[in-house]
């Protein structure tokens, strides 16, 4: 089974990493980028099995910094495990 | 006073801290690998060195803070040890929870390394008995992730209880309120961001840091 954490700024937090990619993407030229923020994404492989709210504790515990980060858990299904490059 | 200086992967201002708390001990620290899981009988005085520890991979202090030494130092935080962490030793301490709030990047993203004014809010504290309240001092920070935040009742709390150690007297990193060190409510946890160790004697510029650490031996022998 394998797990998609999504781990992104709460609302409200200054992203400098975000602002910086603003600027460089307007530096390119491009336009209507009206904000930009900066997450992380973590992928899990886990034993078949592993609870939520095993899950949910290991992104408490460790995987986000819950002061400032929020999380959101992706649970692939099992198509998408063989590599079908969706998701 | 029997210390320890913790010592984990890319930390790199351990030995600086050492010969800190050497030169006004007069004993150097047990130097202690993130990997124990106790410290040397009868520690007296905890110091989280800066540096990047574990590479700064997934937050700064993230892993450090999960590390099995951290367990022997939250019991003993928890027993009244005094605990000083500087840098990413301040990191560590918030990610592990023995200070709240959290170290992000420093707001104008740039690696921020001079000596900075600090206004020594709380000299009342172990750490910062030998300051006046009020005082400046100049310490050198070394960060990029330096901007302290936490929420506006976190903030007001550690302000209204005198949990604010220093505080910069210019912008630094975007910190809010200006904080560069904290203290846990029972005072004997001090965070803070620039590096007394790197103001100890006459060749550093100042001595102001070196002040930190007498007051430190004075309040705890």
């Amino acid at each position: 089974m394998k797990a998609r954490i999504f781990v992104t700024l709460k609302p409200g937090v200054l992203d400098p990493q975000g602002k910086a990619i603003h600027h460089a993407l307007d530096g390119l030229g491009f336009r209507g980028v009206e904000d930009v923020r900066a997450g992380k994404l973590i992928e899990l492989d886990l034993a078949d099995g592993t609870s939520d709210a095993d899950i949910e504790e290991m992104c408490r515990k460790l995987l986000a910094n819950t002061v400032i980060e929020n999380f959101r858990i992706e649970k692939l299904a099992a198509a998408l495990r063989q590599g079908s490059g969706q998701a | 006073m029997k210390s320890a200086v913790l010592v984990f992967p890319g930390s790199n201002c351990d030995r600086d801290l050492a010969v800190a708390i050497e030169a006004v001990t007069g004993r150097a620290p047990a130097m202690v690998w993130h990997r124990e899981s106790e410290l040397p009988e009868g520690t007296g005085l905890i110091a989280i060195p800066g540096g990047f520890s574990y590479g700064d991979y997934l937050r700064s202090g993230a892993m450090a803070a999960r590390s099995p030494i951290m367990r022997a130092v939250a019991d003993a935080a928890g027993k009244g040890v005094p605990v000083l962490g500087v840098c990413n030793g301040f990191q560590v301490l918030t990610e592990a929870g023995l200070l709240p709030g959290a170290l992000m990047r420093n707001a104008g993203l740039h690696f921020v390394c001079r000596p900075v004014g600090l206004k020594v809010e709380n000299s009342q504290s172990i750490f910062t008995s030998s300051y006046s309240a009020g005082e400046e001092i100049s310490i050198p920070v070394a960060h990029h992730d330096g901007n302290y935040q936490a929420d506006t009742e976190t903030l007001d709390r550690l302000e209204g209880e005198g949990r604010v150690a220093f505080r910069y007297t210019g912008e630094v990193n975007g910190s809010a309120r200006n904080i560069a060190g904290i203290i846990n409510p029972q005072g004997n946890v001090l965070g803070m961001m620039p590096h007394p160790e790197r103001a100890l004697e006459p060749a550093h510029g100042n001595t102001d840091g070196r002040r930190l650490f007498e007051g430190l031996l004075e309040a705890v022998a």
